[in-house]
């Protein structure tokens, strides 16, 4: 094989390594009621009471820090953002996310709830500043379950999407993904930049190590006022209330399969 | 009123869940659109147009739409929204994946995965795993909505006679290839539409003893559902998940095996009329909201179970 062919193939291949390594990854988090305590509904209905109540790292957002830290340790990735719109208290799970391998963090302050049409213009305006080829999200906060921001936010980037991924992977500068659909599992691929929505079997998130909960307090920590972004993030909806939803009325308990069965025929007529 | 109502489907027929939407719609105002976007899917169109209730079938039928990738799904959605003031999908995930999207596009926000229409503007949702329940009042000037299809009747499928209007489709946005769809091969009756559901969780060990469940539902006519753990674990494919993360359905009964009850499995089946619950552990949650519990062995409750039917 001539030299020169083969020069210009091992340039153009460190030109495309340098083009992968230099990625960066932007992750939304966000600080949610944990998924083990029931939620317990206001007594005025105004809402969900959390004094004192366990907060965490939504577990789709774990999903999303897993994965942009494995691209990175696989090379692909140099820089991993973690981002949180919320009130003071989202800095927790920023650390968090810094603790299980995030290189910085980004905390927009307010202290309102904002509907994912603002999170997504939040994040949208994070992105124009620090330009990450790849957003990754989790696919829905456990506790509004609007299942939106990030269909949102590459609307508005004018991004692709590839929401509820179980798989990633870049291939050629394009990210592959399988989806889990109703029906089973969709693959598509997609331009980068991209806006990626994680799946709780994208991967078994890691847990902070001792020694990396004590590092991530010394890593870089941004704080915006949203109010310095400038935007227009005024909710849509207003919550009228909020209520408990209607209760099971007690069963019983049978003794044997015969019992069922004829409990299931004669009482309850579903067979 | 005037409200569009993407359709899912087959192109052949109708998804199930679109009927729940039309009666979403219904409960809205009178005047429906139903938008069939797809790529040869007039005979799906011919269906919709059966449709009790629907005033027109708008059909976007182009090589586009194959795969139904949401940057294009959106984009016709968003040069069609304009005509409505409200705009309804089912909450599947064909519909929460293009949705949002179209809906930003827009400025509007989305009302997620509603279980009551309360008014024209005013909604009830599900939070929190379903537990607790948000009346939301929207004051966009497009509603773009989710349903939760276990909240509302199906529409009659035919007694319609809406006439069918070809509609431009978009360009191809050129951000997004579609490569494939693999699913589970089943034969059995959909999860979302059977009237009798079986799941096992992490209690039935393996994929294998997943035949024990099989075989009781194919005397009963079910489907056979799971557990996010038995999904997690491998023995069986992620379309049967049910819970939060999967799919929420309300059969007419449902019999959970070897399931404990977590909050975000109880949020994909607590609204199905009648609950059995088969566990060895008489602690496990799942019992405070069966109607029938059965402290038992699962291994050899369900065939014994089998046997009786
Ligand atoms: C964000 C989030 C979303 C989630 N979404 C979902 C979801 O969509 N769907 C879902 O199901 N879960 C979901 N989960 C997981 C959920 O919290 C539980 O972990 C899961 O439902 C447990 O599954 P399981 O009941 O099969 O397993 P386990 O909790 O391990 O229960 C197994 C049960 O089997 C019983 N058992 C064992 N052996 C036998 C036997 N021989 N005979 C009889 N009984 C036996 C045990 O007593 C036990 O009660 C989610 C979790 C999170 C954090
Ligand atoms: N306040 C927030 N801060 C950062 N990311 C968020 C916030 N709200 C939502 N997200 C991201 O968007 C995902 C989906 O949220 P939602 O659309 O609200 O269900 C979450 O898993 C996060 O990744």
């Amino acid at each position: 094989m001539p030299a020169f062919i083969s020069v210009s193939k091992s340039q153009r291949y460190l030109l495309y390594l340098s083009e992968i390594m230099s990625m960066k990854v932007l992750v939304g988090v966000k600080r949610v009621l944990d998924p083990q305590v029931k939620a317990r509904v206001k007594a005025d209905k105004s809402g969900i009471d959390l004094t004192n109540a366990k907060m965490t790292m939504n577990p789709f957002c774990e999903n999303a820090v897993e994965e942009a830290i494995r691209l990175r340790e696989a090379g692909s990735v140099e820089e991993v953002v973690a981002i949180s719109i919320g009130a003071a208290k989202s800095e927790e799970t920023l650390r968090n996310a810094l603790a299980l391998g995030a290189d910085r963090a980004i905390l927009v302050l307010t202290e309102e709830v904002l509907e994912p049409l603002a999170i997504a213009k939040v994040l949208k305006a994070i992105v124009e500043k620090e330009n990450p080829d790849l957003v990754l999200v989790g696919k829905q906060a456990i506790d509004d379950e609007c299942n939106q921001t990030g269909q949102m936010l590459s609307a508005l980037l004018g991004w692709p999407q590839a929401t509820f991924a179980s798989k990633l992977e870049l291939i050629n500068g394009r990210a592959q993904v399988t989806r889990e659909v109703d029906s089973g599992l969709e693959t598509i691929n997609v331009n980068m930049p991209a806006v990626i929505s994680a799946d709780l079997r994208l991967n078994e998130p890691r847990y902070a190590s001792l020694p990396n909960v004590m590092k991530a307090k010394r890593k870089p920590l941004d704080k915006i006022d949203l109010i310095d972004l400038g935007l227009d993030t005024a909710n849509r909806m207003t919550t009228l209330e909020v209520m408990e939803p209607p209760a099971r009325a007690a069963g019983v308990m049978v003794a044997s399969v015969a019992e069922l069965v004829e409990k299931l025929r004669n009482e309850a007529q579903v067979i | 009123m005037s409200i569009l109502v993407i359709a899912e489907h087959d192109n052949a027929s109708l998804v199930g869940a679109t009927l729940n939407t039309v009666t979403a719609a219904q409960q809205i105002g009178d005047d429906i659109d139903l938008l069939i976007a797809g790529n040869g899917c007039d005979a799906a169109a011919q269906a919709a147009a059966q449709v009790a209730g629907v005033n027109r079938v708008l059909i976007a039928d182009h090589t586009n739409l194959e795969g139904l990738l949401a940057e294009n799904v959106a984009n016709l959605v968003v040069s069609l929204a304009g005509n409505y003031s409200h705009v309804l999908t089912a909450a599947t995930t064909f519909g929460k994946n293009f949705m949002p999207r179209a809906a930003a596009l827009l400025d509007m926000s989305q009302i997620s995965e509603i279980s009551e229409v309360i008014s024209t503007d005013t909604f009830v949702r599900p939070v929190y795993a379903g537990n607790a329940m948000a009346k939301v009042q929207s004051s966009d000037s497009i509603k773009f909505i989710t349903i939760r299809t276990t909240k509302f009747e199906a529409a009659a499928e035919t007694g319609g006679s809406a006439t069918v209007e070809a509609v431009d489709a978009v360009t191809d946005s050129g951000l997004s290839r579609f490569i494939g769809l693999s699913s589970s091969e089943s034969e059995r009756v959909e999860l979302t539409s059977a009237s009798i559901v079986i799941s096992g969780g992490r209690g039935m060990q393996n994929g294998e003893n997943f035949h024990m469940l099989d075989s009781v539902a194919d005397k009963l006519g079910a489907a056979v559902g799971a557990s996010r753990a038995a999904v997690d674990a491998g023995f069986v494919p992620n379309d049967y998940q049910v819970g939060q993360t999967g799919k929420v359905i309300a059969p007419d009964l449902y019999i959970a095996v070897g399931i404990s009850g977590a909050i975000q499995h109880l949020a994909g089946m607590k609204d199905s009329k009648t609950i059995v619950a088969i566990n060895k552990d008489s602690e496990a949650p799942i019992f405070q909201v069966a109607d029938y519990g059965l402290v038992a062995d699962l291994f050899e409750a369900v065939p014994e179970l089998e046997k009786a039917l």
